[in-house]
């Protein structure tokens, strides 16, 4: 039982995780129903900037909390103005292109992202330590650290400022016509290219959020990291419905449950014949399940045939 | 096929370039690039089989190099050490790509329904399950050798005759990169021939109509479901056949040469190169195979030459180069760099038709 309400922990955290990130890919799909492949990357780069930023401040001898906030803004900007010109250099010249175009672009830029960190940051690992101690809690035989409950928190927080500013704003507004149909909002006055700019940036906001929180929990940074990541959370967005912001959220959540339960269990399921590095199998496993039952992920509205 | 005199005088020197080729890259660039160009021929094939899948059908399947693991895996299994088989190569080549091919079927079955990027994730999926069970097939019953990957596989053989040999004939000196030259150059040449009379018959023909409109293509009497499979099935014969060949020819596997990224690596061939259309995805092949091994040998020496020292990893500034090189391109020509005539067409007619295109192909979820 202790096992299963720390993996249950373990799941909520990395689920929050997911969810961030997955809310940066169904944003993106959602207005231009294009795969953001350099999405992950984008983690990837502000978990990096975070950390040169955290040790330059305190190295500058700032205070350890003021440190962690501010190296945090400083990844965000960095993402946001990273995440702007990627849609304006490999995607904005395509949006007429056929669909798979830009695909290619993204891979590109994902290898070319990738590339540039080894090249800046090198290619080891580097441990990523907060400049404070993080005392763990005993909940009924499970632990949880103040890293991971922030962790939940700070999720939580930014996802209801999310739906608050996409259903109670004018930029939200603006963000929903487009995504139900462009050419309407036009007419309408809505300024596509700048409500798609914003949706990058904040997408890519929300990324290094995810970076620095990721990096925090594991304490480790590497330049390859937010490729997987990247895909997982890809895979919880469509497991939630790929456009559909709450379905992102439960999708992260539900992904980061399902893999450590699977993990945590997947030995004494199968009889010990399969190991807990079967976990991504998992994972994937029931993805494809849940597809094939409901095509659509779990709350993407159901597929019209097309008139 | 027709066999006119215009045909033949087009197609004689061709042939006698490809026949002669590996002897003038050995004279020109040495021996690894035709090593490299038995490469890039195994790429074209599994390019070529997965355009069937994206270029023709219009199903998008991001986990395509699991054929490949499929039919290099059975090659391994059957013709090594591992489990001491050693079958020969006309038995395990055709099983390998029957393997590949009920994958093909396996895979294809359950995710009829879905549609574009949701197919793209589900078909990631099953590469990367594929690719996870390779790697941890090793306990509690050694099947895979795991991450090690498996070794000492047998050379491609037919009889007693080797292509992983050389041999001197009339004082020609003749290499086992050079024969398995002109093997994998065969199979290539079939999957060509295969791709561009499929293109052209009822079945290319009803791809294509599932691509642009299923409904549609269901109403006129298509069988999607079938049809559908038949890609499927189709594209993984290719890539099983190609893995094949590349275990043999490699002699060793592991789990490491099966990742997402090479699905990536294939996609961008058929795509870069333009989908549907074969001359286009071959040059693709081509392409994606010699840009990267050119970057490789200019990165360290150009930087030599410009700052006087090499400032950066050669090996992380070839990768750079090429997804700039990806992006550039993809930019120049968003079409492909060779496109089908059809596509190009559609593409250089007016708005209103280029937009329906793109609403009908990989017609998405919205």
């Amino acid at each position: 039982m202790e096992i299963f309400f720390q993996q249950i922990i373990n799941g909520f955290v990395q689920g929050s995780v997911y969810a961030l990130v997955a809310l940066g890919y169904t944003m993106v799909y959602g207005i231009l129903g294009l795969i953001n492949f350099a999405h992950g990357e984008v983690v990837m780069i502000g978990a990096m900037i975070a950390l040169t930023a955290l040790q330059a401040l305190l190295a500058a001898a700032f205070a350890p909390v003021l440190a962690v906030l501010l190296s945090l803004m400083v990844a965000v900007a960095v993402c946001m103005a990273l995440g702007y010109s990627i849609e304006r250099i490999a995607y904005r010249p395509l949006r007429n292109a056929p669909r798979l175009a830009p695909l290619i672009t993204a891979i590109g830029v994902s290898i070319v992202l990738q590339n540039l960190a080894m090249m800046i940051w090198g290619r080891e690992y580097h441990s990523f330590n907060l400049p404070f101690a993080s005392t763990s809690h005993h909940l009924g035989g499970a632990v949880m650290n103040d890293v991971q409950i922030v962790i939940v928190i700070v999720a939580l927080v930014i996802m209801a400022g999310l739906m608050w500013l996409v259903h109670h704003t004018r930029t939200g507004r603006a963000m929903r016509a487009v995504a139900e149909n462009p050419a309407a909002a036009t007419l309408m006055g809505v300024d596509i290219n700048r409500v798609i700019s914003v949706t990058f940036m904040i997408g890519s906001a929300l990324a290094a959020i995810a970076g620095f929180m990721v990096s925090a929990n594991y304490g480790i940074v590497h330049y390859y990291m937010g490729f997987m990541l990247g895909l997982k959370a890809f895979t919880a967005a469509v497991l939630g419905g790929i456009g559909n912001l709450r379905g992102a959220m439960l999708g992260g959540v539900l992904l980061g449950l399902i893999e450590s339960l699977g993990a945590g269990y997947i030995g004494d399921l199968s009889g010990g014949f399969l190991g807990s590095h079967y976990q991504d199998v998992f994972a994937f496993f029931v993805l494809i399940a849940v597809l094939v039952f409901r095509p659509s992920g779990l709350l993407g509205e159901k597929l019209a045939e097309r008139a | 096929m027709r066999t006119n005199h215009k045909s033949i005088s087009l197609h004689a020197p061709l042939a006698i370039a490809l026949l002669a080729l590996p002897f003038i890259i050995d004279a020109l660039f040495g021996h690894g690039w035709v090593r490299i160009a038995d490469f890039a021929l195994l790429y074209i094939m599994l390019a070529l089989g997965l355009n069937i899948v994206v270029g023709y059908a219009g199903l998008l399947d991001l986990g395509y190099i699991a054929f490949f693991a499929v039919g290099a895996y059975t090659y391994a299994l059957l013709g090594s050490p591992q489990f001491g088989l050693h079958w020969p190569m006309y038995v395990v080549l055709p099983l390998g790509a029957l393997i590949a091919c009920g994958f093909g079927v396996l895979l294809g079955a359950p995710t009829l329904k879905l549609r574009g990027d949701y197919l793209a994730i589900v078909t990631l999926g099953f590469g990367e399950i594929i690719r996870i069970f390779l790697n941890n097939l090793n306990a509690p019953v050694n099947i895979t050798n795991g991450p090690q990957g498996i070794s000492a596989i047998d050379p491609l053989q037919i009889g007693s005759f080797s292509f992983g040999s050389s041999y001197e004939w009339m004082g020609v000196r003749v290499d086992d990169v050079h024969l398995h030259y002109y093997l994998f150059l065969a199979f290539t040449l079939l999957v060509i021939f295969v791709s561009r009379r499929l293109e052209d018959s009822r079945i290319g023909r009803a791809w294509v109509a599932i691509r642009e409109d299923e409904v549609a293509a269901s109403a006129m009497g298509i069988n999607t479901r079938n049809i559908k499979l038949l890609a499927f099935a189709m594209g993984a014969t290719f890539g099983g056949i190609s893995g094949g060949l590349f275990a043999g020819f490699q002699g060793f596997v592991s789990p490491e040469s099966f990742s997402l990224m090479e699905s990536i690596m294939v996609l961008c061939m058929v795509v870069l190169g333009g989908m549907g259309n074969v001359g286009g995805v071959v040059l693709g092949g081509v392409l994606l195979v010699a840009l990267p091994e050119l970057f490789r040998n200019a990165a360290g020496p150009v930087q030599q030459m410009l700052l006087g020292k090499v400032v950066v990893d050669p090996e992380s500034l070839r990768m750079l180069m090429f997804g700039l090189a990806l992006i550039l391109v993809m930019l120049w020509r968003p079409a492909g760099i060779w496109p089908s005539t059809q596509r190009r067409r559609e593409f250089d007619a007016d708005d209103s038709v280029l937009h329906q295109e793109q609403e009908t192909v990989y017609d998405a979820s919205k």
